[in-house]
This record gives C-alpha cells, sequence and structure tokens, in this order.
C-alpha cells in the first residue's frame, strides 16, 4: 500500500460541513491541530464532534470542506487510506482474534514483517503483554481499552483518533487510564485528538481543547485561557461554573478600566477584556447581542469590615450554604433576584449562615465579559 | 431498491451509493428469482388450478368455477377442524413441554448445556419416519406405556375426552396429537431456550427481591420476557403440524384423517386437482388470516 | 419436599428430554432384533443381521445415497444464495424491502403439502418431468427461507463498529470482508447450512409430490416399508446417522476445547 506522505501528524480543517438530511451534524469548523499535541474536543452529547472525528478518520463523508494531514488534501481518501487510527468508543475488538492478533492485524495489511514483536512492544507499552493469547471478551474493561489503544498506536499513525475512550469505564479506572494516556502520549509523540464530554477530563489530559456546541467551534485554546477567559456564554458555563451579570451598557472613564453598568451599579472591568467593537458611550443599542459580565464562585469574595475595599460590590443576602468539606458554597440573592454562586475555602475565614446580609467582591481582573444570546 | 444504502454509514456515502445502488439487487437477486419463480408463480398457478374445471383425461379450462370451494368446503370442513385442533392441541403440548425443558437447559444445566442443546437436535438425523414408526412400537397395547396408563387410570380420562377408545393407546387422536407434539418439540424448545437464555439471572433475583413469590415472578417476569421465543415457537409448531398428514396416518385411524392426508389423496390418488388445488388454498389462507390474529394479538411485530 | 420444589424444572426438563429420545432407543434396540414376520415391530431375538449386511433391503442404500446427495446440493446451493440475500437484507435499506422479507417469511408459513401440490401443479402445467431436478428444485425452495434467516439474524447483530475498525485499520473492503465480517457471520452460516441439510434430507410430504414413479429417497423408501413391511436395516441407518451426528458434534467440542485451553 502506497502511503508517500510528507505530513508530520498536523490536521487542518477547513469549512468542514456534514448534514445529515436537514439535520447540520457539523456547521463549517475550521481547525489547525499542531503536530505531536495532545488535542481535547470537548462539547456536550450531539454537538458534532464524534462526528468530525468520524469524517477525519475517513468513517463519514463530509458534505463540504477539506480535510488536511500535514500538507496532504485527504478528504477524497478512504478509511483505509489514511494514516490515521481511531480508539473506538465501544472499543470494536475483534472477538474472533486474540489480543495479539487483534493489535497486529494493521501491521499485517500494512505488510510489516517483525508485526509480531512490534505488537508485543505495544502490548508491554500498555502493560498487558502477559495477556496476548486471550480473547477480548476474557478481558476486563478497563483492559480492552488498553488493548484498542495498543492496536491503534501500534501501527504509528500521524494522527491518533479517540473516540470517548474512557466513557464505559468507572470513576476510579478513568482517572487512572487518564494519566496513563498522558504518559503513552508523550512517550510515542504522535498527534492525539481526544473527543469527550468531559470537561473535567479534557482539562486535566489536553494541551488545547476546542469546545464544540450545535456543530460550531466556540472556542480554541489551552485549559487555563479556556477557564479563565471564555470567549462565549456557552464555554463560560460548559467549562466550570460561572455567575453571568446581564449588563446594560459601559462607560469610559479612561485609562486601564471600564465601568460597567449591571442593576444600577458600576462595576470595575479591564479594558483588554471586551470583546471588540464594544459600545462605551452608556446603554446598547435596541436588538444587539445581550452583554454579560462573567465572575467564577470561587473568584467572589465575601467582605468583612477589615477588608482593603474592593473597586467592586455587591450587597445581597445568603439563601444558602453548604459545607462540602475543603469549601463551602453560598448562594446570593442580589436585590434583583438574581442568585449568585460564591465557593471559599475554609480557611478560617468569615463565615455566613443564611439570612446574612453579605457584601461581595473580587478583583477586577478575575471577571471577564461575553458578549452573544445566551 | 433504487435508494438502498447500507445501515449505519459504515463507508463514505460517495462510494457506496453507486455500488450500494447495485450490490443488494445482485446479491438478493438469485434467492428472489428462486422464491418467486417456484414460490409465487407455483401458487397463482395453484390459485388458477382452482377455479378450473375439467378431468384430467380431457384437460382444464379456466371458468372462475368457485362451486370447487364450496363443495370442498362443504365435503371437508370437518377435516379442517380436526386439523387446527389437532394442531392447537400439539402447540399447547408442545409449549408445556417444552418451557421447562428450554428452562432446565437455559439456567440449571451448568456444563452440560451444549450437550443437552446437542440432544434436542440429534434425533433430526434419524428420519422422521423411522421415529414415528418408533411410537407405534412404544405406545403398542402389550407395551409398558400402555399397561402404565391402564395401572393409573389414565386411561380413561382421554377415553372420556374422546381421545382414545377401546383401552388402546395406538391408532387413536392420543397417538396423533403426541406425535405431533413429539415431532415438533425441538422446534418449540429452540427458539424458547434462546430467549430464556438471554434473560439475566440477576433480573429473577431482583424480582425475588421484590417479594413476587414463584408464580408471580414467572407471570410478571419471566413470561413476558420469553414472549418472542413462545411466538415463534408456537408458530413453527402450529403451521407445520396443521398441514402435516404423517402422524395421522401413521399412528391414527380413518377417524383422525387430517386435511393434509385429503390433499394428498386428491392430488396423487384421486386426480381431482382444482378440489385439491381449493384444498391447498383454503389451508394456506386460514393459516395466514391465524398467525395474522395471532401475531397482533401476541404484539410481535418482528417475525423473522 | 423442598427439594422437590427447587427441582422440580430440572426432574420436568429430564423427562422431557427422556420423552424426545426414547424413539431413538426404540430404533437402536430394534436394529439387534430379528423380527419374525415382515414387520420390525414386535421382539422376536437378538441378531447382528442387519449390521452386518446393511444393504441387503433392496434399493435402501440406493436411496439413501440419493438423499444424501439432494441434501448435500441442495443445501449448499441454498446455503450461498441465501447467505447472498441474508447480507442484502441485513446490511441494507431499500425500497421493497420489507415486502422482501414477507416473500422470505411466506414459504415458511405454507404447509409441505401445499407447498409441494403447488409445485406439481406448476411442473405438470411446464411439462417437466418429475424427478432429480424438480427435488433439487423443491429442495432448495423449501430450505431457502430458513437459510436467509438464520444467517440475517447473524448479520443484523454485527456490530458495524467492527468493520469500521478494519477499515480504520488499513483494511480494503475486500479484505475487511474476509478477515472480519465472514469469520463472524460463519457461525450462522454453518447453522443455516446444517439446518438446510438436516430439513432435505428428512423430507417426504415435498418430496413425494415431486419426485415421480421413479425416483426414491430414502424417507421415501421408509414411507413405502411401512406399508409393505419394515427391513431392520431401516433402523440400523436411523441409528448411524443419530450416533454419527453425535460423534461430529462431540469431536467439534472436543477440539474447540483444546484449542482453547492452548489459548490460556
Amino acid at each position: 500500500m502506497a502511503k508517500t506522505s510528507t505530513s508530520t501528524g498536523a490536521l487542518r480543517l477547513v469549512g468542514l460541513t456534514r448534514h445529515f438530511d436537514d439535520f447540520v451534524a457539523v456547521a463549517g469548523i475550521d481547525l489547525e491541530v499542531p503536530a505531536g499535541s495532545f488535542f481535547a474536543l470537548l462539547g456536550p452529547s450531539g454537538c458534532g464532534k464524534t462526528t468530525t472525528l468520524r469524517m477525519v478518520a475517513g468513517l463519514e463523508e463530509p458534505t463540504a470542506g477539506r480535510i488536511y494531514l500535514g500538507a496532504d488534501d485527504i478528504t477524497a481518501t478512504r478509511a483505509y487510506q489514511r494514516r490515521v487510527n481511531t480508539v473506538f468508543q465501544s472499543y470494536a475488538l475483534f472477538p474472533h482474534l486474540n489480543v495479539l492478533d487483534n493489535v497486529g492485524f494493521g501491521l499485517r495489511q500494512l505488510k510489516v514483517a517483525d508485526w509480531k514483536q512490534r505488537s508485543m512492544e505495544a502490548l508491554e507499552l500498555v502493560q498487558l503483554a502477559e495477556r496476548a493469547r486471550q480473547r477480548p471478551r476474557q478481558l476486563s474493561g478497563g483492559m480492552q481499552q488498553r488493548v484498542a489503544l495498543a492496536r491503534a498506536i501500534v501501527n504509528r499513525p500521524e494522527v491518533l483518533l479517540l473516540d470517548e475512550p474512557l466513557g464505559a469505564l468507572d470513576l476510579k479506572l478513568r482517572r487512572e487510564m487518564q494519566i496513563e494516556l498522558k504518559r503513552i502520549q508523550q512517550e510515542v509523540g504522535i498527534t492525539f485528538i481526544h473527543v469527550t464530554h468531559d470537561q473535567e477530563e479534557a482539562m486535566t489530559m489536553a494541551d488545547t481543547v476546542a469546545v464544540m456546541n450545535a456543530g460550531r467551534l466556540e472556542q480554541v485554546g489551552e485549559p487555563a485561557q479556556l477557564y479563565d477567559r471564555p470567549a462565549t456564554a456557552f464555554v463560560a458555563s460548559f467549562l466550570g461554573q460561572s455567575n453571568l451579570l446581564p449588563l446594560e451598557g459601559f462607560s469610559d472613564p479612561g485609562g486601564e478600566f471600564v465601568t460597567a453598568h449591571a442593576h444600577g451599579n458600576g462595576l470595575v472591568v479591564e479594558r483588554a477584556q471586551l470583546p471588540e467593537g464594544m459600545p462605551l458611550d452608556g446603554g446598547f443599542a435596541e436588538g444587539a447581542p445581550s452583554v454579560h459580565l462573567g465572575i467564577r464562585p470561587e473568584k467572589l469574595r465575601i467582605l468583612s469590615p477589615e477588608d482593603a475595599p474592593s473597586a467592586n460590590r455587591l450587597g445581597g443576602t445568603v439563601t444558602d450554604a453548604s459545607f462540602t468539606g475543603v469549601a463551602t458554597t453560598y448562594l446570593v440573592a442580589m436585590p434583583w433576584g438574581q442568585e449568585l454562586t460564591v465557593t471559599r475555602p475554609n480557611d478560617g475565614s468569615l463565615r455566613a449562615r443564611p439570612g446574612d446580609a453579605v457584601v461581595l467582591g473580587w478583583d477586577p481582573h478575575q471577571s471577564f465579559v461575553v458578549s452573544e444570546a445566551l | 431498491m433504487a435508494f438502498a444504502h447500507p445501515i449505519g454509514a459504515a463507508r463514505p456515502a460517495r462510494a457506496t451509493r453507486r455500488r450500494g445502488y447495485f450490490v443488494p439487487v445482485l446479491l438478493l437477486t438469485p434467492a428472489m428469482l428462486w422464491l418467486t419463480v417456484f414460490f409465487v408463480v407455483p401458487t397463482i398457478s395453484l390459485a388458477s388450478q382452482s377455479l378450473q374445471t375439467g378431468d384430467i383425461d380431457n384437460g382444464y379450462t379456466f371458468t372462475w368455477n368457485f362451486q370447487t370451494y364450496a363443495d370442498a368446503l362443504s365435503r371437508y370442513w370437518p377435516h379442517f377442524v380436526r386439523s387446527f385442533g389437532y394442531a392447537a392441541l400439539a402447540t399447547v403440548g408442545t409449549l408445556l413441554l417444552g418451557y421447562p425443558l428450554a428452562w432446565f437447559i437455559a439456567h440449571r444445566a451448568g456444563r452440560f448445556k451444549n450437550t443437552l442443546l446437542v440432544l434436542v437436535v440429534a434425533p433430526f438425523f434419524t428420519n422422521f419416519l423411522i421415529r414415528t414408526l418408533a411410537w407405534q412400537i412404544i405406545l403398542t397395547d402389550s407395551g409398558p406405556v400402555n399397561g402404565f396408563f391402564r395401572a393409573t387410570g389414565l386411561i380413561n380420562v382421554l377415553e372420556a375426552v374422546g381421545l382414545t377408545s377401546n383401552d388402546s393407546l395406538l391408532f387413536s387422536p392420543f397417538a396423533v396429537v403426541s406425535g405431533l407434539v413429539y415431532n415438533f418439540l425441538p422446534f418449540m424448545v429452540l427458539p424458547l431456550y434462546a430467549s430464556l437464555e438471554r434473560l439475566d439471572s440477576r433480573l429473577l433475583d431482583a424480582a425475588g427481591d421484590l417479594y413476587a413469590n414463584g408464580w408471580h415472578t414467572f407471570w410478571r417476569v419471566i413470561w413476558p420476557l420469553s414472549l418472542p421465543g413462545v411466538v415463534s415457537g408456537t408458530l413453527l409448531t402450529f403451521i407445520p403440524a396443521a398441514g402435516d398428514y404423517i402422524n395421522s396416518k401413521l399412528l391414527g385411524n380413518t377417524q383422525t384423517v387430517m386435511i393434509g392426508q385429503v390433499i394428498d389423496a386428491q392430488f396423487l390418488r384421486v386426480l381431482d386437482y382444482p378440489t385439491a388445488a381449493a384444498l391447498s388454498f383454503i389451508l394456506m389462507a386460514a393459516i395466514i388470516v391465524l398467525v395474522g390474529i395471532y401475531v397482533r394479538i401476541a404484539g410481535t411485530e418482528e417475525l423473522v | 419436599m423442598a427439594w422437590l420444589r427447587r427441582n422440580l424444572v430440572v426432574i420436568a426438563g429430564l423427562l422431557v428430554m427422556a420423552y424426545i429420545l426414547l424413539p431413538n432407543l426404540v430404533v437402536t434396540v430394534f436394529s439387534f432384533n430379528k423380527p419374525s414376520g415382515r414387520y420390525n415391530y414386535q421382539w422376536n431375538e437378538f441378531s447382528l443381521d442387519a449390521w452386518l449386511n446393511p444393504c441387503a433391503s433392496a434399493g435402501m442404500c440406493e436411496a439413501l445415497g440419493l438423499s444424501l446427495w439432494v441434501a448435500v446440493v441442495s443445501s449448499l446451493v441454498a446455503t450461498v444464495i441465501g447467505t447472498a440475500a441474508a447480507f442484502a437484507l441485513g446490511r441494507y435499506r431499500f425500497r421493497g424491502r420489507a415486502a422482501t422479507n414477507l416473500l422470505v417469511f411466506f414459504p415458511m408459513a405454507t404447509p409441505e403439502v401445499v407447498m409441494g401440490s403447488s409445485l406439481l401443479t406448476l411442473f405438470v402445467a411446464m411439462g417437466v418431468p418429475s424427478g432429480q431436478g424438480t427435488i433439487l428444485i423443491a429442495h432448495i425452495l423449501f430450505t431457502l427461507s430458513f437459510v436467509i434467516t438464520t444467517v440475517k439474524a447473524r448479520v443484523a447483530s454485527l456490530d458495524p463498529s467492527l468493520e469500521q475498525a478494519a477499515a480504520d485499520l488499513y483494511a480494503r473492503p475486500s479484505q475487511t470482508f474476509w478477515r472480519v465480517t465472514f469469520p463472524l457471520v460463519a457461525p450462522g452460516i454453518g447453522a443455516g447450512a446444517l439446518l438446510a441439510f438436516a430439513l432435505s434430507f428428512d423430507d417426504y410430504i415435498v418430496t413425494n409430490f415431486n419426485a415421480g414413479a421413479t425416483t426414491v429417497t430414502f424417507p421415501m423408501y421408509v414411507w413405502g416399508a411401512a406399508q409393505r413391511g419394515t427391513p431392520v436395516q431401516i433402523n440400523v441407518i436411523g441409528t448411524v446417522m443419530f450416533v454419527g451426528a453425535l460423534a461430529i458434534v462431540g469431536i467439534a467440542q472436543a477440539i474447540g476445547a483444546r484449542r482453547r485451553k492452548v489459548a490460556q
């Protein structure tokens, strides 16, 4: 099989689109995955992430758009012609072949002479060498998952696709496999594209996370960047929890900060965080996308009299306090009815009780602004 | 068949759309041709035959002669009733015998599971006529089975309901139904086994936990879940049993003649082709109607 | 009493098993009989005559040979064209699929006597002489639906991700078929073929309609014998077929068990 290729494991999607009859599963995605990275495609179920993955694997044909592997346009090639391998969600191990023959399947198709030796090495990498002669159904779920991984990486593909590979495992095993996967990726240096709906999994494992929603990419970036500076309200609430305050407008006093207006309160916001083209002359135009100020629950503080005066202050009443060990989570009702979530570490600082009137404050560098319909 | 596409989108659509048009047609053609030429056409030819008049020496002409149907029905309706009655009895019998056996094999046989399954099927390899003839030996008047039935008085019960007469088991309705039960039992046991084996034993434990007693567990949990097996098993028994005449001929008497025997005689001995064809057609239509009603009641759409 | 209640189903199961096997036991026992008359229905005295001269009964071994030949040829043809159809029905969605499924189901819902007689009317109308050819046509017909149903179930239960995995692992469609699809469907094809063989070998009613005057299959021979007098050799053949089937399955299982043991 001729597999002359100039590519290096970098993947580029251009306007990738997939329709199923009237349903738009993937609505024109542009994405670049650098070679050798651990890339996570994150989104709720039905957002089109698995369809995207299957188009890269060649198991689904795009309605429009191109797929490039390195410099090669692979859009028209068939699955078996692509140097891309997949770890399937159901593992898809061949039940009629033993573990070794499963792992060696791809190498034998590629006519690799020492397929046996290489397969054993791959099995050693996933610590299953002693199970080589067993049938897949004799193995536990976690072991089957590792065989599926070995079967894919043994071919040294340019890109390895993982379709929710940890979804069927229990929590403890999943944590172990997350660490294991990361170790293996660093060892083999192949580009990993990992599809998941588990935001914690995506953030722990990947160098770069792309968040998908309703067939579109919402934001691509490093986990910390996505968390601290979400670009959309969807990202802000899908990745962790957010308090989103609806804003009525901005005014510009000049300098590093601008003032945001929310229910009669002037809140200080870093100018650098504002989306481009945001009007700074009072209220927003009729019918413009809604704009929110976002603050993560752990960035909110309950101010006590001896605290330094804070630039941002919102008064409210505690309606609920739940103690979770390392922290306490409060619900604080604002005068306009919205409840804000506040998470405070149990470090001996002030504790509030339901019914208490409190003042919340936060560092203007720790908030973010998102604009669009919720 | 112009819009064929693979289920589950296994391959890129562009490559299969054109091939998908030819492949299923190509794969289906030989089998469908066979079924059309040798099943559909003969059925039509049978329908046509049943409406013809004439005789074997002077040839037949097609005359829309529905009178044949009326005559055939008025003469042979007892045979139809008897055939469906025996088939129904035999179906109930195979179900009553097959259920415990299928349950035993599926859940209590341990490592003998496969051996028992093989033993259920293995008699098929001995010709069924030979095995049916063996029942003549087993049920004979001087044999131990007959002796047991007489000693326990069971034979009086059978005689009271008209299944036997003269203290004899052989050559009676009882023998015919027993033969049918015996011959079609494997067709009941195998689908029952298939659906009972799939039952999760944890499910039964769960039913036990809910304070269900044995009967309740069976009626509320096991029976509904085994319905697909029950439906295919009863169909596989009832349909061939209704048309069978080997058992009634080898184990019955002149009062147990079933409709299959009549059709066979009309075709091969009396050579009254229109009557024979009409009888065949009535039998087939009756079975299709009964099966249709049954399947509708049982609520299983996926027959095959 | 509690023991009895717990094991009631086991006892009932074993009794039904005995009911299924009893006629075979009788057939075997009476294969060692030396009947006093033409019928082998009464135990007379022990004899090995029939076992030593299995073909002594005129025409029986020829009939057996014909039945085996018909069963092999018809099950082979039915398996090949039935498997192809099963793949189409289990794999593809197309217009007329429901009607096709119905066409497959109807022959199974048709009593043998109706199928046999309707085929006969066709052959008579077309002037086709009855004989081996018509027997083969009939046997392929009534085994075909069973093969299609058996194989289709297997094809439909195949996990599509397995074939996708093969394509993902560089197997072209033909390689995917032979290295993944076919081995996984093979047990279904084997079961279908075996069923077709058994149904064909055992058939009397349809065959009797379409065999003509001079062609005699084994079941037809037995039927004829039942009217004229039953040679003990019939029981010998019945016993050999039964024990042979058990032996083949036993050997196959023993080989399978050994292979599994080696694998561990």
